[in-house]
């Protein structure tokens, strides 16, 4: 116990609260990080890579003095436009919700209080070190009128190797969000885990988008977990670009008719580059949809992995879905591997999946030099062509406004 | 009772044993044993210390546990690894001297092993538990060449062959059950085709299991010299028993530059009762190396029986411009689980192959496809296309796809395609109005849906398997 109060230095908190935390250190001791032993992390061993990037792990919680509006500064979006949570090092340094009624919003910071026994180990590290923990709730029949950035800065000379974040976000009836989690990382060699939680009710609309700023040689893994109930939408777009190793787990549950979820991704690396998209939908109810489509680009020595999986309940009649994956490797050390599964045990079903790798064609690529372009441009317009597929899925196009200026498309 | 008794019979049509006296190895799994099987055999020196070899291997490896259907514990010193037919021991010298009741065990079967049947120009070399009874067509072959015989028989004969490929594509440190294979098989098929020759027949065995208690542990070596051609049948059915038995056998294949190999497989073992008490285990390791380049290697399965299905019958594709093929339709009804697939492994440059895989289930039946399609970084001008279709019967059953896919090359291409459908009430409609009943219907669909494999299947197999997927869903609609 002593031990993970030396962690948290400048954070108070209550007994019972440190010693949950401590309960979940442990479980996370016992388990350390996944390797590449357990099935979903056999493409990409996550023990290996902070052994080999992160040899002095630490955990250390300590605010450090910052400069908010030199941050805010390096941020190429003028985020006053919109509502936002700005995260500094995992710390909450402002909730701004301006443009919006706040009588339709309500914010909470209390902890998650059950002690829950969870198995996967990076959430039980998560729940042990995760700070200013939030809950956003948005009441019936709300509108959020302007998109939530989610802003999580970390700065350059940070002393903890391992920042953990988690959120919730609850919809009530008919209510409904657009949500941009954007990471800028500014720091060398750290670890970023991101836990986060949508609950839609009944007829609600969840957009929610992920993207990386900057360059970084960082790792990430980022789990999201949606609930889906009766009529409801969830849309997620995952942009994975910029960091040196990321992971996004996306697991949606359709739990009532009508319900649907849609996932798209890019994965588009250089360098040595590891990312991975790993989905899991569950159908658990007649009528549901369900629709993926991930697609690679991957030059020089990167790695792109794509665990995908279907699984429908006996239950899930007339279940809807779809799963596509595609890859352009642009050079002979790059390598792709996909895992796109279907466990089905409903037979009025229309499920099906895809998959596709190899290069750009050759053909197409002399049709453009044919009009005058150079052999680069003519593949930089080929494969901007080709992402362009999954950012047009984007149906806020505030949002994607944003996230084009970003990957500069 | 007796009824009663009939029925049960009934249900399964090879369900019979045949009344011959056995000779056993001493029960269980030791070294003991193992010698037991190679003195039985005769066998040289370096074949028992490669038994022995592997059964070292054995002691420290474990009994895989990832797949999808999950069988109890087997007790591997409770079960007989050998088993012969008493009177082959004095080893009959043609059809005339075999124990009649063995023929009459084929007959039943439909195996064209008499006079009569010779006439379908199928040369059979039928395993009966484990000693394989009698080959036919012996002098055809000859004058071709081409070497057709029991693996013990090569042993003898052909050792230098025998020891030249035996392992090299299934080594003895593969994975558990293969492994076991090597440790303690008893016998098997052996085919040589020489450079240039095309194999002037279909080759084909059957195997059955027969005393209750025993694995049947065959190993099959097929090797296709340069230039060669040849198309190999098996065919499996074992009689009625209620305690699971297991079948773990081995196959390799080896084809050398421009040769062909197609290996076209029956399988209808018995998958237990409705309850899903009693089946065989069919846990087979089949492999085959494209070793040189402009080599073929073909596999065709049609798998309807059994209690529990596992097996991936895999091509590496080694040599240049090799091509490799995987057809196959897998049927699970009742209580049966099947968990079935290819691994495809390019390691040569413009090495093709192709893989269509038919899933149905239906009763309370899984039916899992699982493979692996690995581009190795120096394979230039890669191609696969993979399609698994799954058809489900019913909601009680399930329908599963894992592909895996590794891509280390940027000249190559993956196409990967999965549906899951069902039967719609508009064909059935459709069909019934011409005045089809029911389970005609179903049968007429179903094989439309397995179309493009059974057209892969030799003809002789091709009728034979129309049949079994009808018979094999009997019941499952209504």
């Amino acid at each position: 116990m002593s031990n993970i109060k030396k962690i948290f230095i400048d954070k108070k908190i209550s007994k019972s609260e440190l010693e949950n935390k401590n309960n979940y250190f442990e479980i996370f001791k016992k388990k350390g990080f996944p390797n590449k032993k357990l099935e979903d992390w056999k493409f990409l061993d996550l023990n290996y890579e902070i052994n080999n990037q992160i040899p002095n792990l630490n955990f250390v919680i300590k605010k450090s003095k910052i400069n908010k509006n030199q941050i805010l500064e390096n941020i190429p979006i003028n985020i006053k436009e919109f509502n936002y949570v700005l995260n500094i090092n995992g710390f909450v340094e402002e909730i701004n919700f301006s443009h919006e009624d706040k009588s339709f919003i309500n914010i909470e910071t209390n902890p998650d209080k059950k002690n829950k026994i969870i198995s996967n180990a990076l959430e039980n590290l998560n729940l042990a070190f995760n700070l200013d923990y939030l809950c956003i709730n948005i009441k019936q029949d709300y509108k959020v009128k302007k998109p939530l950035l989610i802003l999580n800065v970390i700065i350059e000379n940070i002393k903890s190797s391992n920042i953990n974040k988690k959120f919730d976000i609850f919809l009530e009836k008919n209510a409904e969000i657009s949500v941009l989690n954007l990471v800028q990382n500014n720091s060398k060699n750290n670890f970023f885990n991101l836990h986060q939680r949508f609950i839609l009710n009944q007829s609600s609309i969840l957009k929610n988008y992920f993207v990386d700023i900057n360059k970084n040689q960082n790792l990430n893994y980022i789990k999201t977990d949606i609930e889906i109930e009766k009529n409801s939408i969830s849309e997620n777009v995952v942009i994975s670009k910029n960091s040196d190793y990321c992971k996004n787990e996306i697991v949606c549950n359709l739990l009532d008719q009508f319900s649907s979820a849609f996932i798209n991704g890019i994965i588009d690396l250089d360098n040595s580059q590891k990312h991975e998209i790993r989905t899991r939908i569950n159908h658990l109810a007649e009528n549901t949809k369900s629709y993926q489509l991930i697609k690679c680009v991957l030059n020089n020595q990167s790695k792109a992995v794509y665990q995908g999986k279907i699984y429908v309940d006996s239950k899930a009649q007339k279940t809807d879905g779809y799963q596509s994956s595609k890859a352009i490797l642009l050079n002979e050390n790059t390598e792709f591997n996909g895992k796109p599964e279907l466990e089905i045990y409903a037979d009025d079903v229309k499920c099906s999946h895809g998959s596709s790798s190899g290069n750009l064609d050759e053909n197409k690529i002399f049709y453009l030099m044919t009009r005058g372009l150079n052999k680069n441009e003519a593949k930089k317009l080929l494969i901007d062509g080709y992402l362009m597929e999954v950012i047009d899925k984007i149906t806020d196009e505030r949002i994607k406004a944003i996230i084009k200026e970003i990957i500069k498309i | 009772m007796r009824e009663k008794e009939i029925d049960k019979l009934k249900e399964y049509k090879y369900g019979f044993t045949t009344d011959i006296e056995n000779v056993k190895s001493p029960k269980g799994l030791s070294v003991d044993t193992i010698k037991y099987i190679s003195k039985a055999k005769n066998e040289p020196e370096w074949m028992l210390e490669w038994r022995l070899k592997a059964y070292e291997r054995l002691k420290q490896i474990k009994e895989p546990n990832w797949q999808k259907p999950k069988y109890p514990k087997i007790n591997y010193q409770d079960l007989y690894y050998y088993s012969a037919p008493k009177s082959s021991q004095s080893k009959p010298k043609n059809l005339e001297d075999l124990d009649p009741k063995i023929l009459d065990t084929y007959k039943k079967l439909g195996i064209p092993l008499d006079e009569q049947k010779r006439l379908n120009g199928i040369a059979v070399d039928a395993v009966f538990d484990s000693v394989s009874v009698a080959t036919t067509f012996k002098d055809k072959l000859n004058e071709a060449g081409v070497i057709f015989c029991s693996i013990s028989e090569a042993i003898q004969k052909h050792p230098e062959l025998v020891r030249k490929y035996i392992g090299s594509v299934i080594p003895i440190t593969d994975h558990y059950f293969a492994t076991l294979n090597s440790a303690v098989f008893t016998d098997g098929s052996f085919v040589y085709v020489p450079e240039g020759v095309k194999c002037p027949m279909e080759l084909s065995t059957y195997f059955r299991i027969n005393a209750s208690q025993t694995g049947q542990f065959e190993r099959t070596l097929i090797i296709a010299d340069k230039n060669s051609y040849v198309s190999y049948l098996e065919g499996c059915t074992a009689p009625m028993r209620d305690e699971n038995q297991l079948h773990a056998a081995n196959v390799e294949l080896v084809a050398l530059e421009g040769a062909e190999i197609k290996y076209s497989t029956v399988q209808n073992w018995y998958p237990g009762d409705e309850n899903g008490k009693g089946g065989i285990y069919n846990f087979v390791t089949k492999r085959g190396l494209c070793k040189g380049d402009h080599s073929k290697i073909s596999w065709t399965q049609v798998e309807t029986g059994s209690a529990i299905t596992w097996k991936y019958p895999s091509c590496i594709l080694k040599g240049d411009n090799s091509v490799g093929e995987f057809y196959s339709i897998a049927i699970t009804n009742n209580h049966q689980k099947a968990d079935t697939g290819t691994k495809m492994i390019h390691i040569g440059k413009n090495t093709k192959s192709k893989i269509i895989s038919k899933g149905i289930s239906a009763g309370f039946a899984d039916n899992t496809y699982r493979g692996l399609v690995d581009i190795f970084p120096k394979a230039k001008n890669a191609q696969n296309f993979t399609q698994c279709d799954s058809l489900l019967m019913g909601n009680k059953c399930g329908a599963h796809t894992i592909p895996y896919i590794k891509n280390r090359n940027s000249d190559s291409n993956i196409a990967h395609e999965a549906t899951t459908s069902k039967i719609s009430e508009d064909q059935l409609f459709y069909c019934q109005q011409r005045g089809l009943n029911s389970e005609e219907a179903v049968s007429l669909i179903v094989n439309g849906f397995c179309k493009e494999v059974l057209q892969q299947l030799p003809m002789e197999f091709a009728v034979e398997a129309q049949k079994l997927v009808g018979i094999s869903l009997e019941g499952s609609v209504g």
